[in-house]
């Protein structure tokens, strides 16, 4: 790879946009990948940048996770300290906040609609196109599965992707099931010897396409308030279409790719044991299909804002105790609620660990992803949109720099949205509305 | 249920033992339209028929709107159409958001996302196969074809067509049936079988959005040509889903198809027997589902370490234990509606019977064939009405502790229609953080002292007085006197009205108008999908006071509101929408 080529996407971002959305389009794969590890050995073709969240609900404890010092030399406070194996894959960013620029406060919702969608709406049921989407689209077009949702309480309705205004991604909730779509009978090993396209795939895409080509007539006659949700529907079936279609396709193989072990028994549930383990199942599952070139776009939710999660015995869960639980005078802040936020910064360690440990090359699978890790409130208890705890992990492919604390007091928490879009190759100079647009990415970060 | 390949099925296995339930009862229900029968070649599509719609659908003058299927939308029109052997896996699909009180509405602006597509695609292979499987192919597509390894345009047209009405609950037009034909025909050649080639052409008829949405073609109304109603069959589906929550059978599609179902007496005659039909059933069962919020069961959480009677046989019972006296009153019994809230009548079995600390028959506690008992609780018990039942108790509590505030919020949304605000941001719970606080140990000391603050007053003074009244029962929705050893003061209020403990609030409720007028509106957003418009509010007031004198009664309800002219009315600006509850 050139110096020449490795400059010229930087310059593009840095010098053309000036603020305004631009329309040049940067190719992905070949210009920008590191050398060391994202490229396969074996065929010399460009392993793909990949897009994942996670959400976590009520946040942490505030004054009590933000590094006293910025930049890469900074120590991790004792309220995330769990976070230490990876620290030097991470970002952590702390200061930015949500803008309701006048619009009541949809508690637990209108903080992670913001940092997911760019905006903060009127009521809670207006929700756009959000983050995972938008780069979808740009990065995982031909995959398998355009991307992956997955809750750990058992509530489908926990999460936060959305394509289009009409309905959000509804989330798997059950790991047996989900192996069952990734690696049930229709999962083509990329390692295999033997190909033959499924003749019987190819007529389930022939039906597709008949259906497809009723858009034109059907839309012709439809109401406008319906047309956006007609084309939606389109959408999908031909997502549907294209999944079949690399399905006929012969994989490149992937040394990296590996099956899992089949899942024998989930136990789905709010106690922290039962969510650790979903999480876990979710988290090698997962893994392994990017590893396997199945998606390039994940959402993990660890379940609902009100988040139900709850300490064996206790008779109130999570987001109850935020408001309840009397904050100790002599800690400092609410005990209980504190252990739980620690066990879901548990959660994501194992998260982010479970993709680093794949290895590809001289790199792993966390390196050539971006997984971006967000929350709800500030400061859960009093519904604060002040002081978010963000996270990144994962360098995108050499594309982000790692390692550091990055303090953007009174920013909009979009900005973290906006540097990863630019990071990954979206060229645009803003994201987000009113207040929360974000002109200035995380310069510092982007290589 | 499995109970052979029934259309008409019904929902209590008591029902369905008395309906036919055999294969000629199948073959039956597709002769209703014989001339779809008739046509077994393909010059039978191309000639006009009765199945012609009344107004083409695609004509220039119509518009469609589309409304989704709920996953039991989706199940029921299966089983209509195929039977009840006919096997429909979970449907994982968003169950939406509500709106205006209600996911029926939330559901109108519902569209399928990919994931969702893949499942419905998924679905709808193995719904296609179990078709045509071997043992069923001869009752069900009724026709054999030439070679098992080739097509047969003939036989697969007038299957396709046969089904096509009740899936796309209109006539399919012979331009649409030749691309389903021809499906069939190339996937039959590729794969060189015959059920191949139809698993393709019904599997394509099953993620079409003919079949996926409810489509609402609509026509200017004859003399106003500013305005729009429904057409024919989209009215047919109106009423059906409405009724019986599921797709319109034979005889309602026969109706939209000669036109008399526009007519005031053609849709007399069918309301009249829709409403006699067991699927009635069905359609108050969806209605109360939706309206009662028991969507919320699919993640509710009591902590069975601190409520060990909270069984998971008892969570499953719990919304079922409700609807079973919804309709033994409204329906079996003919009550009028308030008689949910003073009933002492209900259904047991015996993981509820064991959390409500009632004895039932021996049989029953071994194991009865039948799990469900009536049972009858005394005059001087505490359980009375569909309040007291677990269903509302335990839906509206935290996990471990019983919640005024939320037991009162649900009665004030639910059941009375009223809106309550969210809570403020930066509240200050520093008063009431101490569950085990010894000054407070009931909740209504913690909350009495909570509401203290200006700024939380104003809403839990909406809330919780009702609330309180049912602070005789936990979380699990179990009887209880104290709460750490403090007696329980169970008095309340509603609109000035004082009243202490379960059974005063349950009269109290009943003799609210706003109970009833609560029903008629939600019932009626329930049909439409959409909010009243400002003439149906004004007709929808009148109708409450008409019908308030006698109570309202769920059949009559249904026979006004279906023969409102409005009802099938399309707003041509639809009115917006409130925000969605979370």
């Amino acid at each position: 790879m050139s110096a020449h080529e490795k400059l010229s996407r930087r310059q593009v971002l840095r010098g053309v946009l000036g603020g305004a959305a631009v329309s040049v389009a940067l190719p992905m794969l070949e210009c920008f990948l590191d050398p060391n590890g994202t490229a396969y050995a074996a065929t010399g073709a460009s392993l793909p940048p990949i897009f994942g969240t996670w959400f976590w609900g009520l946040g942490l404890i505030p004054d009590h996770w933000e590094p006293k010092t910025t930049g890469d030399k900074y120590e991790l406070p004792e309220h995330i300290a769990v976070l230490a194996p990876i620290k030097a894959k991470l970002n952590l960013y702390s200061g930015m906040q949500v803008f309701l620029d006048g619009k009541v406060n949809q508690n637990h919702f209108s903080g992670a609609q913001c940092q997911m969608t760019g905006m903060v709406s009127r009521t809670g049921s207006e929700y756009t196109t959000s983050l995972d989407s938008i780069l979808g689209n740009h990065i995982g077009k031909r995959t398998r599965f355009r991307s992956i949702e997955v809750s750990c309480d058992g509530d489908r309705k926990s999460t936060w992707s959305a394509r289009g205004a009409n309905g959000m991604n509804p989330s798997e909730v059950s790991p047996l099931a989900l192996y069952a779509r990734l690696f049930g009978a229709d999962f083509k090993d990329p390692n295999s010897a033997d190909f033959t396209p499924d003749p019987a795939i190819m007529v389930r895409r022939s039906v597709l396409t008949g259906v497809a080509e009723q858009r034109k007539a059907l839309m012709m006659k439809v109401s406008a308030t319906d047309r956006t949700r007609l084309d939606e529907y389109f959408s999908s079936v031909r997502d549907l279409e294209q999944q079949l279609s690399v399905e006929l396709e012969r994989p490149s193989p992937v040394p990296s790719c590996s099956v899992p072990p089949k899942i024998e028994s989930e136990d789905i549930g709010t106690l922290v044991d039962q969510t650790r383990n979903t999480h876990r199942q979710f988290a090698q599952l997962i893994a392994h299909a990017l590893a396997c070139g199945q998606t390039q776009v994940f959402n993990m939710a660890m379940g609902s804002s009100f988040s139900p999660l709850r300490k064996p015995g206790e008779a109130t869960a999570y987001h109850q105790l935020t408001h309840e639980e009397r904050i100790d005078p002599q800690l400092g802040y609410q005990p209980k609620c504190r252990w739980l936020a620690e066990q879901q910064m548990a959660f994501f360690l194992e998260m982010v660990q479970t993709l680093d440990s794949i290895r590809e090359g001289d790199a792993t699978l966390l390196d050539r992803s971006v997984v971006f890790a967000y929350t709800d409130h500030g400061e859960a208890r009093l519904h604060s949109m002040k002081r978010y705890p963000v996270f990144t992990a994962g360098s995108g492919g050499g594309r982000m720099k790692t390692g550091f604390h990055l303090a953007a007091e009174g920013d909009a928490a979009t900005r973290v949205g906006l540097t990863i879009q630019q990071a990954l190759g979206i060229s645009t100079g803003s994201w987000g509305t009113e207040t929360n647009r974000a002109t200035k990415p995380f310069s510092e970060l982007l290589v | 249920m499995n109970t052979g390949t029934a259309i008409g099925n019904v929902i209590s296995q008591t029902r369905m033992s008395q309906m036919k339930t055999s294969a000629r009862f199948l073959q039956m229900r597709l002769l209703q339209l014989p001339v779809l029968l008739a046509g077994v070649s393909l010059c039978a599509w191309a000639s006009p028929s009765l199945a012609e719609p009344v107004q083409a659908a695609g004509d220039p003058a119509t518009s469609l709107s589309f409304v989704r299927l709920t996953p039991e939308q989706y199940r029921r029109s299966i089983e209509d159409v195929f039977g009840s052997n006919i096997r429909v896996k979970e449907n994982k699909v968003s169950p939406g958001f509500r709106d205006e009180g209600l996911l029926a509405l939330g559901t109108r602006k519902l569209t399928i996302g990919s994931a969702e597509m893949e499942q419905y695609e998924e679905l709808a292979q193995d719904i296609a196969t179990q078709v045509v499987d071997p043992n069923r192919r001869a009752m069900l597509v009724g026709c054999k074809p030439k070679s098992e390894q080739e097509a047969d345009n003939a036989c697969a047209g007038a299957f396709l067509k046969k089904v096509g009405l009740y899936l796309f609950r209109r006539p399919v037009a012979d331009d649409e049936l030749q691309l389903y034909v021809a499906t069939q025909n190339d996937a039959a050649q590729k794969l060189h079988s015959f059920n191949a080639g139809m698993i393709a052409a019904l599997s394509q008829m099953l993620v079409a959005p003919e079949f996926l949405f409810r489509v609402e073609y609509s026509e200017p109304v004859p003399g106003h040509p500013d305005e729009q109603r429904l057409d024919a069959y989209s009215r047919a589906s109106r009423l059906s889903f409405f009724l019986w929550d599921s797709a319109p059978d034979g005889e309602l599609l026969a109706a939209a198809q000669s036109g008399k179902l526009l007519t005031q007496e053609g849709l007399n005659q069918q309301v009249q027997r829709m409403l006699l039909s067991p699927r009635t059933e069905r359609g108050l069962r969806a209605f109360f589902t939706d309206m009662l919020g028991f969507d919320g069961f699919a993640t509710l959480t009591v902590d069975s370490t601190l409520y060990p009677k909270f069984t998971k046989n008892v969570l499953e019972d719990a919304d079922e234990q409700t609807l079973r006296t919804i309709v033994d009153q409204l329906l079996v019994k003919n009550k009028s509606y308030g008689e949910l809230f003073v009933t002492r009548e209900t259904f047991l079995t015996p993981s509820l019977a064991a959390l409500y600390g009632v004895p039932l028959p021996r049989s029953q506690e071994l194991g009865g064939a039948v799990p469900w008992v009536a049972y009858k609780f005394p005059d001087n018990d505490p359980r009375i009405g569909i309040l007291s039942q677990v269903s509302f108790l335990s839906l509206n509590s935290h996990p471990g502790t019983s919640s005024p505030t939320l037991r009162g919020k649900a009665l004030r949304e639910k059941l009375l229609c009223q809106k309550v605000p969210p809570p403020p941001g930066n509240v200050d719970f520093s008063l009431v953080q101490d569950v085990n606080n010894p000054k407070f140990k009931t909740a209504r000391q913690r909350l009495t002292a909570h509401a203290s603050e200006a700024m939380c007053a104003g809403c839990h003074k909406i809330t919780d007085p009702m609330g309180f009244a049912l602070e005789n029962f936990d979380t699990s929705g179990a009887f209880r006197t104290a709460e750490h050893g403090e007696p329980i003061d169970a008095s309340g209020s509603l609109n000035g009205k004082a009243f202490n403990g379960m059974q005063e609030l349950a009269q109290v409720v009943k003799d609210a108008p706003g109970t009833t007028a609560c029903l008629i509106n939600r019932a009626y957003s329930y049909g439409t999908q959409r909010k009243p418009t400002k003439d149906e509010r004004t007709w929808l007031t009148s109708l409450q006071t008409e019908l308030g004198n006698d109570g309202v009664k769920w059949r009559e309800l249904m026979r006004r509101i279906t023969l409102n002219a409005d009802f099938y009315t399309v707003p041509t600006a639809p009115p917006l929408t409130a925000r969605a509850e979370q």
